[in-house]
């Protein structure tokens, strides 16, 4: 297979990554790219609505009433009710703590072990060449497939899912890391310092890791968005999060049976889906603009 | 070309045994025992000890994988669980309609999708490049059951125009066919020509950025030939690849899209398995569809070779 | 840049146009039209996943069972065992000897005849498997083909359920096979569906998880009573029939409005509350159900009666009812164990159940268990949306009453297999399990296997007391039916005294079809497609 980051961002071209500057110069220039702020916005507003549900929310999103059930929304309840009568405003905000911390938890397991691997991989020659056919092989099998899969057979439960869906897009960030490496370790001044003397880990610490930085930073953007959008996948097909607690993705499975008479179930807990995916796809889109002068030339 | 066509041909044995070493190891990553998983919720003891047997799962594990993949290369995916039939002839019988889907959703979609990449990479930086590439982000942001139903209600439901749910075969004549395809594949097709409208506009841009164009418009060619006849030409090689890569993302939506839309497929024969928590139905679908993938993937590689003679060389 | 926009759009679309023409043209070529008018669609309530009902009991397998086979004997809406393929019967003056003929004009989808040897071979194996079958079977000495037309049953003890037993609708039904493929052993499946009812099974058309056909059996020759209940004449007025499994009730719902399919056989409550009034759509009351909250009675603290007695006051059935069902109108509150409306309807001994929670005298029964406050797990089907609410509903009510509560989710498969666990909790055992039966099997203390409290055989849960068990046999013995009120009053009070389950309450299931759709009969346990026909 050919050296391509997956389908979903191919259009991250992370190959040739040359240092650019420090991240907080990047994340300044980053204030002052009109979509970057608004994603940005758009996510901080949908975090925050998720971190602060507990003063948010007056329901309890656990609580059934009977008597209440199906309401559309209204005062009483901004998003009306689901089928259990349980209020649906309570239950999307706190359903973001867990869709979100499905979303983060995924990139960050997915960036240090790809970073760890990639790491490994672009130093060990022998190493490199078992890693990469291991990483071609997870590549070749579609990753939502792979994701039930794992999630079907291992079982229910926060980490078994987020394990799930990290395992498939561990490959891109090995790419990416060992990209960098590979790139990095033909440079003249890492050459240099080799050739100086410069211990293995030295060089790791003071060149190699800061130039993954930028990189790995647009890969973990993307794997956050699409961690939460397949989390509403899985849920959807009944291989998600057990529906103790509301997630995104399981309130909804819990609403499709009731689309025609109650779409508000559905309806709005998958905005808030679009637009936590869509924040974090805009970040991504504009750090990679920035972080890759190749692109930023072009788009 | 015979040369580089074998060159490649080997290159996906790797893979495949890499998919098969995982797809395999599923059944062992369960924490109670892979005789109990695949033989089901409803099975006796006696049932479990004969698939132990079968599988030989008492043997040393690189044994039992030797003699797997020997079953897996003689076309025998195991038996469903549920239906207790063999693996493959389910996926066979399902083959169609997924098929079928699939077709009319590349051909939506790039329909859709180059022309939109095209125009925002022409008009770039323009109020419409803007508007076009927010869309198409939005594209891939939005879960594709909520398109689904937002479909169905609208155009099945409200303007009548089209079919609810279901799969016409082309036997049935040519309109149930498409009708009941239309839905499904603009479901399925929305993310996919996101994906390709995204790669095409960056690709034109690169291209429209160099020389040869610039001298093609310098001649006076009219725009249209000049964007057409050559600047997506020289950017077809990533759109290619992508319309490759992105079936990985076809293959993923085709679970959610027959299952929303009532289509015998594959992707629902997926679905109603992992309900059922049929392993081996589970595993075969996985090994097909990779299968698939990489197939797809090395013909778009060979696509290159007929769009630029110079990869040969260069791969 | 300049250009202009449409005539780029147009050459790339005259390119793009170019290939799919082609495609659309080889298309046309190839496609013949299909007429398909006489076809009855209808979206069933599981997918068809075994063809023995002698094997399984599941009910859209008895529904398959209904479509190709017959039986001797069917129940009217009056509940009397009516002949079907028997022309009729006779007992001796001692009632030990049955002697039953068969009709004129039976035959198998084959051609061959149906005789006494099919029904022979087929009752044999039956009654290895069915309940009823098995009760039949211990009380009889001989059963034989006295000539083609004539079966012969000798008693060795007279039993007054021959005839119900014959006309059992659920359960395994008594259908007829030809006799070779009867003669399958009664633990394997069989792999002939040769039957002998109005409709031929289309195996070749069978596409598992998606879609079963059936085809008018031309040569059947339907009985001249009218159909009623489960008898009557099984007219057939379509020449094919489709069975689609669609697992989404959202695109079934859809796909009923557009007029795609013709009958939804089980239709969530609250869609159905939602169509009702739909332009083209008829929604009718199906079958009733009776709820079961089933405590396992080996586990602390259900194996203290004072703890399941606390579940009779933690139960509001109302409450229950209209956060799983919704529209008052599909349900109603019913402390009978024996079901309302049925023969043995009663308000003995009832306790809690019907009023409003009394959460302090739960928590007091609870407390004089010797409950530890270790958590008491329950077993949730998220798949099921009225379960779930039932599970989630008993969870939150133990809450209150001060319980700790392990709600776990699961499929109702899973929860299937999960439920067989005798062992304790800790080592993946349960307290509580949620569901319902069958309103007509829960009427009588015979087929009421919830009720039975015969220890390690009662159903899961197992509930053991003597009592129990000494008034349910009591009431199969005696056949005096004022005498079998009594019993069942009985019954009853011991129930509620040791509690084998909580009831919480009735509710009816829903079905719909479009307005064009008459004959179809109504209230059946299984569904039925004989009698049913499209208006001009």
């Amino acid at each position: 297979m050919r050296s391509l980051p997956r389908a979903f961002r191919t259009d991250a071209q992370t190959s040739a990554v040359k240092p650019t500057g420090t991240f907080a110069t990047t994340l300044s220039r980053l204030w002052r790219n009109p979509t970057a702020s608004f994603g940005a916005a758009l996510l901080v507003l949908l975090a925050g609505s998720a971190v602060l549900a507990p003063l948010l929310a007056l329901h309890d999103p656990l609580a059934l009433v009977p008597a209440e059930r199906l309401r559309a929304p209204s005062h009483a309840h901004l998003f009306g009710t689901d089928m259990l009568g349980r209020d649906l405003y309570a239950r999307v905000l706190h359903g973001g703590r867990l869709s979100l911390t499905v979303g983060i938890l995924t990139a960050v397991i997915c960036s240090l072990i790809g970073l760890a691997i990639g790491l490994v991989a672009g130093f060990s020659r022998l190493a490199d060449a078992l890693i990469m056919r291991v990483m071609d092989g997870i590549m070749a099998i579609p990753g939502i497939l792979l994701a039930i899969a794992l999630a079907t057979i291992v079982g229910g439960g926060v980490s078994t899912i987020v394990l799930a869906i990290a395992v498939p897009e561990i490959p891109v960030v090995v790419r990416v890391v060992r990209g960098v490496v590979l790139t990095l370790r033909e440079q003249t001044y890492v050459e240099a310092a080799r050739s100086l003397g410069t211990r293995p880990g030295r060089i790791l610490i003071r060149h190699i890791l800061p130039n993954s930085l930028a990189p790995l930073v647009v890969q973990a953007t993307y794997i956050c968005g699409l961690a939460i959008l397949i989390e509403a996948y899985l849920s959807f097909l009944g291989a998600g999060i057990p529906p103790e607690f509301p997630s995104w993705g399981n309130i909804m499975a819990e609403g499709r049976g009731f689309v025609l008479i109650a779409e508000w179930i559905i309806l709005i807990p998958g905005a808030f889906v679009a637009a936590t995916v869509l924040a974090l796809n805009l970040l991504g889109d504009a750090l990679r603009d920035m972080l890759d002068p190749r692109t930023r030339r072009t788009l | 070309m015979l040369r580089y066509l074998v060159q490649r041909l080997m290159a996906t044995i790797p893979v495949m045994g890499v998919v098969a070493i995982i797809v395999f190891g599923l059944i062992h990553l369960s924490p109670t025992d892979p005789a109990a998983v695949i033989a089901g919720d409803y099975a006796t003891p006696a049932h479990v000890a004969e698939i132990r047997e079968q599988l030989q799962l008492d043997r040393p594990i690189p044994e039992q994988f030797l003699a797997w993949i020997g079953q897996v290369l003689s076309g025998d995916l195991g038996d469903s669980i549920f239906s207790e039939r063999p693996v493959l002839q389910l996926i066979m019988a399902r083959l169609e309609p997924t098929v079928s889907l699939a077709l009319m959703t590349i051909l939506v979609a790039v329909t859709i999708a180059v022309p939109i990449g095209v125009v925002a990479a022409w008009q770039a930086r323009t109020l419409l490049d803007r508007a076009l590439m927010l869309l198409a982000t939005l594209g891939i942001s939005v879960p594709a059951f909520w398109i689904g139903y937002l479909l169905i209600f609208s155009v099945a439901l409200d303007l009548g125009w089209l079919p609810v749910q279901g799969y016409a075969s082309l036997s049935e004549g040519l309109w149930p066919f498409l009708s009941h395809l239309i839905l499904p594949s603009v479901t399925l097709g929305t993310a996919y020509a996101a994906l390709i409208a995204r790669i095409t506009r960056a690709s034109m841009l690169e291209v429209l950025g160099q020389d040869f164009i610039r001298t093609a418009r310098a001649k006076g060619l009219p725009m249209r030939k000049v964007l057409i006849g050559h600047a997506l030409r020289a950017a077809a090689i990533p759109i290619v690849t992508v319309i490759g890569l992105g079936f990985a993302l076809l293959i993923g939506g085709v679970v959610i899209t027959e299952s929303v839309f009532a289509i015998p497929g594959i992707g629902r024969l997926t679905v109603d398995s992992i309900q059922r928590k049929d392993i081996p139905v589970i595993q075969g679908v996985l090994l097909v569809f990779s299968a698939v993938y990489v197939i797809v993937n090395l013909l778009v590689d060979l696509l290159y070779t007929l769009l630029d003679p110079r990869i040969r060389y260069a791969a | 840049m300049t250009g202009n926009v449409t005539s780029v759009l147009g050459t790339l679309g005259r390119r793009l146009g170019a290939v799919s023409g082609l495609a659309l043209a080889g298309a046309l070529a190839a496609a013949p039209v299909l007429a398909q008018d006489e076809t009855l669609r209808v979206v069933i309530h599981a997918d068809l996943r075994n063809l023995d009902p002698i094997w399984t009991t599941a009910g859209i397998t008895l529904a398959h069972g209904y479509m190709i086979y017959d039986k001797l004997y069917e129940f009217d809406s009056a509940g009397v065992p009516q002949p079907q393929m028997a022309e009729g019967h006779t007992v001796s003056e001692d009632g030990l000897v049955w002697t039953i003929t068969l009709r004129d004009g039976l035959s198998f989808h084959d051609g061959d005849p149906v005789t006494a040897q099919d029904v022979v071979a087929s009752l044999e194996r039956w009654w290895q498997r069915d309940g009823m079958g098995q009760t039949l079977a211990g009380v009889t000495e001989s059963l034989e083909a006295v000539d083609d037309a004539t079966i012969r049953i000798t008693l060795s003890e007279p039993f007054g359920l021959v005839l119900d037993a014959l006309a059992g609708v659920r359960g395994n039904p008594p259908f007829i096979m030809p006799a070779d493929v009867a003669a399958t052993p009664a633990d394997e499946q069989i792999s002939d569906y040769t039957g002998s009812g109005p409709y031929v099974f289309l195996a070749d058309a069978w596409e598992p998880g998606s879609t079963v056909v059936y085809e008018r059996f031309a040569d059947y020759v339907p009985r001249d009573e009218p159909a009623d209940f489960m008898s009557g004449g099984k007219v057939v007025n379509f020449d094919r029939v489709e069975w689609v499994y669609i697992p989404d009730s959202t695109t079934t719902m859809a796909s009923l409005m557009a007029g795609e399919v013709d009958i939804w056989e089980l239709v969530p409550p609250d869609l159905a509350v939602a169509m009702e009034g739909s332009p083209g759509i008829v929604v009718e009351r199906g079958a009733y159900s009776h709820g079961v909250i089933r405590p396992n009675h080996l586990n602390p603290p259900f194996d203290q009666p004072e703890a399941r007695q606390a579940l009779l006051h933690l139960v509001d059935q109302s409450d229950v009812l209209a956060a799983a069902i919704g529209d008052q109108a599909l349900w109603q509150e019913c402390a009978a164990y024996l079901t309302c409306g049925g023969p043995y309807e009663s308000d003995a001994g009832v306790v809690g159940v019907v009023e409003e929670a009394d959460i302090a005298r739960a928590a007091e029964l609870l407390e004089a268990s010797g409950y530890d406050g270790s958590p008491i797990v329950i077993l949730d089907p998220t798949d099921l949306p009225d379960l779930h609410a039932v599970a989630l509903y008993v969870g939150q009510q133990l809450r209150a009453a001060g319980a700790t509560v392990d709600v776990q989710a699961m499929d109702w498969s899973t929860l299937t297999s999960r439920r067989t666990s005798t062992s304790p909790v800790s080592e993946g055992g349960w307290n509580i399990l949620v569901t319902y039966t069958g309103g007509l099997e829960a009427a009588s203390p015979l087929t009421n296997i919830t009720l039975a409290a015969n220890c390690e055989n009662a159903w899961f849960g197992w509930p053991c007391d003597q009592e129990i068990e000494d008034l349910r046999s009591a009431w199969r013995t005696e056949s005096d039916v004022e005498a079998r009120r009594e019993i069942a009053e009985a019954l009853q009070e011991r129930a509620y005294e040791v509690v084998p389950y909580v009831p919480y309450g009735q509710f009816f299931t829903s079905r719909a079809h479009r307005d064009d759709i008459t004959g179809y009969i109504p209230g059946t346990p299984i569904s039925v497609y004989w009698n049913v026909d499209r208006a001009e």
